[in-house]
């Protein structure tokens, strides 16, 4: 609404300021972010490889692999070659896939009909291909990671926004118990709760709940704390902001102010600690599965992939091709994320720099 | 500071009571007890097995006599029933009741034998993380943007990406198998620690060396830096004595959780090159269900982790006179 009084500024100069004002756009997160990421090479590269890994793992089943479970008993892995016809194929070769799965195969079957790619990157001891085991490994390690990071994000940005938003002694005592949780190895505890929840793996699953969401929940309910930290300190500088009290001088809500105001204000730095979460996660994925904790076959993940390229390095002969790609897709991956997430926080993250949380 | 210790303290005792009891109420509530196998036991053997582990009390008093320190058993003290023999026991007085699955040991047994060999390695792997991480840190933010630094900083950011198992996978290959300089697994001389130690330590030598070159470009742009430079102070001095300490900082706080990190990461570590410490017990008593070890280990390194994060907050104040206890 443009004023009618000219505040003595004189002809044209409030018409001038005015339009001036009208041109300036804020800037959302993501298009910040997007921008910071279209102006370095090396992030733009990162986003690249990571949307390729995320289209592959999400439309596995479409692309002209063999099966990464059915086994052909052999008695040594088979080294990479680049030509030569693969086997033929058939949908027996593919197991508990959910519907979305067997449709993409279906389409498979009918665009490629019953050729497979050869074993480009060599096959396993038990004769699978090992290509077609990270791809549909990444399904797993992704799905794991962006599942526990979503937990991680509900329970960090609720408890760091509501101690943020009420301050004083509340905040006090909520974040002294998250420094208390800080110190505490957490790694211990969730092997040992994993260790006595597969005790009850087939209640849980008359409940619905497979042993996979509990290794989710549980491995989300670690890392919350770093995000509650950060939101919790968002908040705090935005809660005696000005559109917060009139907000609160129109009667909002506890709920909608924290929603609709407070929250979508500290996006850009969630933004940033989800990239940091999710590699983090992976890595923790992976050194549970390593444990033996967490995926189990038939199912594969990139940890289990690690885990099996660590046995199959032995003073005799090594076959080179089981350790070196799941490390290279996993490192490559993970170093990806790290890169894009560290890029983000220089960029996004006001406090970065001062504290090195 | 009286007050600081105080608090610390409290707070450490609230956690370790909640970590031992949420534990142990989990422990008892798995079904079937541990000793439950394919293979069934004579019952009377096993009335014999629960009576040697008092799975036969009611769940209070068997919580009570793993907490201590009042020993419940028939050894302990007169007026509540027992011989007066042995009148301490439980967690509060150290002693973490038998294993369940090594039946001729304490837990405090095992953890006798295991610990000194995993806190061997972790010191190897957190000294050595220090030391590379410290001086490629300092050495890398002497030519911000130079190819060092940019070399540097790509191992860095490996460092951190990599999983430590994916290191050490390669360093068996090229150090044991491909060069045969070093052994590949087990104990027993200190060549036996040099890869376990390196794969260990290299994520958080990454991470140091980020935090050291952030921590030293920040100190270097500091006025008092330029200072000491215009009065012709000779570079070496204005590194170490008016930059490092503030650089520094960081790391020091970033050290409680590295040696966190290195506890935890010694699980995986210990199991690749076959080392028999804490961790490798660990993850074997989970596998085995051996409640009582994987407990024990828990409480112990809750204990070392808290007590290490104190110890790296004391240190702190020392180093920056700035920072008071009582906020922390």
């Amino acid at each position: 609404m443009r004023p009618s009084w000219d505040f003595g500024l004189g002809p044209g100069r409030l018409e001038a300021l005015w339009n001036e004002s009208a041109e300036v756009r804020g800037e959302s997160p993501g298009q910040l972010a997007w921008k910071h990421v279209k102006a370095s090479r090396a992030m733009r590269a990162c986003l690249l490889l990571l949307a390729l890994v995320g289209l592959t793992s999400l439309f596995a089943p479409l692309l002209p692999l063999p099966s990464p479970m059915a086994l052909a008993l052999e008695t040594e892995p088979r080294p990479p070659r680049l030509f030569g016809s693969g086997q033929a194929w058939s949908a027996a070769d593919y197991w508990e896939l959910n519907p979305l799965d067997e449709k993409l195969l279906a389409l498979r079957a009918k665009l490629f009909g019953e050729w497979q790619t050869p074993a480009w990157m060599g096959t396993d001891a038990k004769g699978r291909d090992m290509l077609a085991r990270i791809v549909w490994g990444s399904r797993t390690s992704i799905l794991v990671a962006l599942a526990a990071t979503l937990c991680s994000l509900l329970v960090g940005v609720s408890y760091g926004a509501t101690a943020g938003y009420f301050g004083g002694r509340v905040d006090n005592w909520m974040m002294r118990v998250v420094d208390v949780l800080y110190s505490i190895p957490f790694i211990f505890l969730v092997i040992f709760l994993i260790s006595v929840l597969n005790e009850y793996r087939s209640e849980l699953s008359r409940l619905g709940v497979g042993p996979m969401t509990v290794f989710y929940v549980v491995i989300g309910l670690v890392y919350w704390l770093t995000m509650a930290r950060v939101v919790r300190g968002q908040v705090l500088a935005l809660r005696e902001s000005e559109f917060i009290q009139a907000a609160r001088a129109q009667g909002a809500s506890f709920a909608r102010i924290l929603g609709v105001h407070l929250i979508p204000n500290t996006l850009s730095v969630v933004i940033v600690y989800l990239t940091l979460t999710v590699p983090s996660v992976m890595l923790f994925e992976a050194f549970l599965s390593f444990l033996g904790l967490g995926v189990a076959p038939p199912k594969v993940s990139w940890g289990l992939l690690a885990a099996e390229s660590i046995e199959a390095i032995n003073p005799i002969h090594t076959f080179w091709w089981l350790v070196v790609w799941p490390a290279a897709a996993m490192g490559s991956t993970l170093l990806a994320l790290n890169v894009l997430g560290d890029g983000l926080r220089d960029a996004l993250d006001p406090r970065h720099g001062k504290s090195n949380r | 500071m009286r007050r600081f210790l105080l608090r610390r303290t409290l707070w450490f005792a609230l956690t370790l009571w909640a970590v031992i009891t949420v534990s142990f109420f989990l422990m008892r509530s798995v079904r079937g007890g541990p000793f439950s196998s394919e293979r069934s036991l004579h019952p009377a053997v096993e009335a014999n097995l629960e009576a040697r582990y008092h799975l036969d009390w009611p769940l209070w008093k068997q919580y009570l006599h793993y907490l201590g320190p009042l020993n419940l058993d028939e050894q302990g003290a007169t007026w509540l029933g027992g011989s007066g023999e042995d009148l301490w026991g439980g967690v509060l007085t150290g002693e973490l009741g038998p294993s369940f699955k090594y039946r001729d040991f304490t837990v405090n047994e095992i953890i006798a034998q295991s610990l000194p060999i995993s806190l061997a390695l972790g010191s190897v792997a957190l000294l050595w993380a220090v030391l590379v991480g410290g001086s490629t840190g300092i050495l890398s933010s002497l030519r911000p943007g130079g190819r060092l630094d940019l070399g540097l900083r790509l191992f860095a950011t490996a460092g951190v990406a990599l999983p430590n198992f994916v290191i050490a996978g390669a360093l068996i290959l090229l150090f044991g198998f491909q060069l045969e300089l070093l052994p590949v697994a087990g104990w027993g001389s200190f060549s036996h620690l040099v890869l376990p130690g390196i794969a260990l330590g290299a994520p958080f030598a990454a991470y140091i060396s980020r935090l050291t070159r952030t921590g030293m470009l920040e100190a270097l742009a500091q006025d008092h830096v330029r200072t000491a430079r215009a009065k012709g102070l000779p570079e070496h001095l204005v590194l170490s004595r008016h930059t490092l300490r503030g650089a520094l900082l960081p790391v020091v706080s970033y050290l409680g959780p590295a040696a966190a990190g290195i506890l935890t990461g010694s699980l995986v570590i210990e199991r690749i090159f076959a080392i028999p410490g804490t961790g490798s017990h660990f993850v074997n008593s989970a596998l085995n269900r051996d409640y009582t070890l994987s407990m024990g280990v828990t409480i112990l390194y809750t204990t070392l982790v808290y007590g290490l994060n104190f110890l790296v907050d004391l240190t702190y104040t020392l180093l920056d006179p700035r920072i008071r206890l009582e906020e922390a």
